[in-house]
């Protein structure tokens, strides 16, 4: 039942966007039956997949393929659930907030192209989750990758956009061939096109080659450093519903890939699990680092999703130390928080793009120091994003929390048992965790005191106004599953006992989780805490009604003519983390400084680029460039040129025809 | 037998070579109807027993390839007010020599193909090659844009030849198809034609590299 409701699910939401491409151009019913078509395909994918997390049943499905005698298996199993739950709630928030957010009659050129590629993109990643055969994997893999290069390309007038997506589009294509060399590999391995787990006989050596290229493929998907140059311009460039989804869905559809293929490994080596941890400790410091040094607000949200990914790969090289240390704790702790965290950062990192949309919506720009004052204009923007800024910081009582306390008590598992002896060095991570807890915090401080808190910088955010109710409606529902997450954490036990289950094949998992924590201590603490803030709120509020606040000029030290530029911004926030984090973010100022008596005025600003991007990748694409320009000469764009080339290929293969052997024997004879 | 199916591919092989050497638009599609006409007659030559059917083919053939196509082909070159003169890349000397030289070279290959016997006997295969390569070299020798669809429209013809090869085994019905294509093929590119020549007020094909990134 569970796999006809998704398959029926992903059906619907795939055609959601054809009826509109019949329509004319500033017609909206075609948007409108597109948000229908997905939510409604939406509700019954979210019914399936828990039902499948719920119960922990296995369904199979053979699809006809696009070739006779290749059928695309499917197979949904807890682990597969646990995913396409995800990207149904996504999928039917996106799209509630994208009929507000990108109105037909506003954009009239790209709505229905975007509408019609948005479900085709949610459609190919259920089926990459669902995918059972390496075909079926690969063909959904490769529509995943170019519907959503053509979404991020969607204002693809836009210099910027086009180069975005381009970078993307060479990433996504690395990683492909990546996963071509990976499933040839399988297919030596074990001898069938199936995810069959490979035979122990096959060797540590093809596993280790397998594991690797695993790395690579999905690395590039799930932004893995230093894999990981694609996705700043890309989450700054998209449409933000789409930003949403790429941060909060499709990155996490790498991770789904690695935990897939690691199911088919059997015995995976403790070094493996040392490196993914390593790796994951690494992106989740650079990227909190590399976030706070940053102007744009998307850009900034961006190297948030590289942290987060760091916690989610910590959660797995500890759950993979487990299994290679036999240490079932370690394991689930670790594989608990790693899929929890899956689910918690799409929540509250679409979240935080849903309201920084919406500031973008209202102001037209991402420039967090053209902001100000956001609060009082857009009430519920603000509010929102303070509750995405709490989750993703991992405070109490949200959803962040829950999922980072799972990878802190697996971290420190370790240290606190005597007998693990060497691992207690995995400890460490917990302490590389708790730095990027704080900077995190730091990082939400400054954006949301610079966008919301203090008076309008410019005069973009004079026109601003608060966002339709179908954009705050989906982000109201996302920040209420954050909460409820966060709040009653004992809701998620089952369905995440479930999916750690299908990832270890242990059937003793779920109980074990359920007694790794003490789930109904926490919920009771959680709520109470949650109740004792909400009293606090209220009590604040009522004692300020009756309260007269002055409002009289900030002191300014004696200046007599402040203005609203003269409030901290962005950058002087940040300026003393990122100077004390100097030999990391390598920051670049441009401008004099206005060191003179009676400064003269001067312009200054600061960038963090990125070191990858920046600094290493251009300079490597204009050398490849150099090496390629031969070959640059048979693209002129002559269409002689290019007719010729097909008699050529047209020659050579009637040639291959020509009978040589034949003609030799024939001359020779005579 | 041979002689009544030779005679008419011999008026083809002849005419590939005109069109080859020809310096006048005018001429190049009145001969590029002819041929077409001669074509279309051939299945009544191949066929043992004629019925209404392929009589029907034959006429439609005939009247979409010599009447249809070439006066579309004349109107576009009325409305978008070209030269009526055919722009070469190389000469018409050397393309017509080379035109001769793909004729010999196909007449040789053809006798080493692996073929069944009505194909190996006649000049069905040579003459089908010699026209295909007669499409490609106007379509990569000449620039503007209506000789290229002169060229898609020859090297139909070529594969229309090679198709009488088939005759038992591809119904006509099939054949209309292609047509059918053809004709909404030249039909959609005598309309992109006027657009070009609006956007680069040319109709160089030249012009069209300005396109690529």
């Amino acid at each position: 039942m569970e796999m006809s409701l998704t398959l029926l699910a992903l059906a619907l939401i795939a055609i959601s966007g054809v009826p509109g491409l019949m329509a004319r151009r500033r017609d909206s019913w075609g948007q409108s039956i597109a948000t229908i078509l997905t939510v409604s395909g939406s509700v019954m994918g979210l019914v399936g997949g828990f039902v499948a997390l719920v119960t922990g049943r296995v369904s199979m499905a053979r699809l006809p393929g696009i070739w006779p005698g290749l059928p695309l298996h499917l197979r949904m199993d807890s682990l597969t659930a646990f995913f396409t739950v995800l990207i149904f709630l996504m999928a039917a928030a996106g799209s509630v907030y994208g009929h507000g957010y990108w109105r037909q009659a506003k954009h009239p050129t790209t709505g229905r192209k975007l509408r019609f590629l948005y479900g085709l993109l949610i459609a190919s990643m259920v089926v990459v989750t669902l995918a059972y055969d390496a075909l079926a994997f690969l063909l959904a893999w490769e529509i995943m990758a170019l519907t959503s290069y053509f979404l991020i390309a969607t204002e693809d007038h836009k210099p910027e956009c086009r180069q975005a997506a381009w970078v993307y589009f060479v990433a996504t294509h690395i990683g492909t061939l990546a996963l071509f060399a990976m499933f040839a590999l399988l297919h030596d391995a074990s001898g069938t096109f199936l995810l069959l787990p490979i035979p122990v006989a096959a060797g540590l050596g093809i596993e280790t080659a397998i594991f690797l290229l695993a790395l690579i493929g999905f690395g590039l998907k799930a932004g893995i450093m230093p894999l990981h140059f694609w996705l700043p311009g890309a989450h700054a460039n998209a449409p933000s519903h789409i930003s949403a989804l790429l941060s909060g869905v499709l990155i996490k559809i790498g991770i789904y890939g690695l935990l897939r293929i690691l199911t088919l490994l059997p015995n995976p080596p403790a070094v493996w699990g040392v490196l993914i941890l390593m790796l994951g400790t690494a992106n989740a410091l650079l990227g909190v680092m590399f976030a706070l040094g940053q102007h744009d607000i998307k850009r900034l949200l961006a190297y948030h999703s590289i942290e987060n990914i760091g916690i989610i790969l910590m959660g797995l090289g500890l759950a993979l130390i487990g299994l290679a240390a036999h240490r079932p704790v370690w394991v689930v702790l670790g594989i608990a928080g790693c899929l929890l965290h899956v689910w918690n950062h799409g929540l509250f990192k679409s979240l935080l793009f849903f309201s920084a949309g919406s500031v973008v919506h209202a102001t037209d720009t991402r420039d967090i120091d053209s902001f100000g004052g956001l609060a009082k204009r857009m009430p519920w923007s603000a509010g929102l994003f303070m509750i995405g800024a709490i989750a993703i910081c991992g405070l109490p009582p949200l959803n962040g929390f829950i999922s980072e306390l799972l990878v802190y008590l697996g971290l420190i598992r370790p240290a606190a048992n005597v007998a693990a002896g060497g691992w207690a060095a995995v400890a460490l991570g917990a302490g590389a965790l708790t730095v990027v807890g704080a900077l995190a915090v730091a990082c939400f401080v400054k954006v949301f005191g610079a966008v919301f808190l203090g008076v309008g910088r410019t005069d973009v955010t004079a026109k601003a106004h608060e966002s339709p109710m179908s954009m705050i409606g989906p982000m109201t529902v996302l920040a209420g599953v954050c909460a409820l997450i966060g709040i009653a954490p004992i809701v998620v036990v089952l369905p995440l006992g479930h999916a750690a289950a299908a990832w270890t094949g242990d059937a003793a998992v779920p109980r074990r989780l359920a007694a790794a924590l003490h789930w109904e201590t926490l919920t009771i603490i959680s709520t109470s805490f949650a109740a004792a803030l909400v009293i606090l709120m209220f009590a604040v509020r009522a004692t300020r009604r009756h309260a007269m606040v002055p409002r009289v000029p900030t002191w300014a030290c004696g200046y007599a003519r402040p203005s609203s530029r003269m409030q901290y911004t962005a950058a002087s926030f940040a300026q003393l983390l990122v100077g004390l984090l100097r030999w990391v973010l390598c920051p670049v100022t441009h401008g004099k400084e206005p060191w003179q008596l009676f400064a003269p005025s001067v312009q200054r600003h600061t960038d963090v680029p990125d070191f990858i991007t920046d600094r290493v990748g251009f300079k490597a694409w204009n050398q490849f460039k150099r090496w390629l320009m031969p070959v640059r000469r048979v693209q002129q764009g002559s269409v002689q040129e290019y007719l010729l080339y097909m008699l050529l290929a047209l020659f050579l293969l009637l040639g291959s025809l020509i009978p040589i052997e034949s003609i030799f024997m024939h001359v020779m004879g005579r | 037998m041979h002689w009544s199916i030779n005679t008419p591919l011999v008026i083809v092989l002849l005419l590939n070579l005109f069109m080859l050497s020809v310096s006048r638009m005018r001429s190049l599609i009145y001969s590029a109807a002819a041929q077409g006409v001669i074509l279309s007659a051939l299945p009544l030559l191949l066929e043992k027993r004629i019925d209404s059917m392929i009589i029907i083919v034959a006429l439609v053939t005939a009247a979409i390839k010599g009447l249809l196509i070439p006066q579309m082909l004349h109107k576009a070159l009325r409305d978008a007010q070209i030269k009526r003169e055919v722009e070469p890349l190389i000469g018409f000397l050397p393309t017509m020599l080379l035109g001769a030289l793909g004729t010999a070279v196909s007449i040789t290959f053809a006798a080493y193909l692996p073929m069944t016997q009505t194909g190996s006997s006649t000049l069905i295969i040579p003459a089908s090659f010699s026209t295909v390569l007669t499409g490609f070299l106007l379509l990569t020798t000449r620039y503007k844009a209506i000789t290229q669809v002169i060229g898609y429209l020859i090297l139909e013809n070529g594969i229309y030849i090679f198709g009488m090869l088939l005759l038992a085994a591809v119904p006509f019905l099939v054949e209309l198809g292609i047509l059918l294509d053809l004709f909404v093929g030249i039909f959609v590119v005598s309309i992109i034609l006027n657009h070009i020549n609006e956007a680069f007020s040319s109709l160089d094909t030249r012009q069209l590299t300005a396109l690529k990134e």
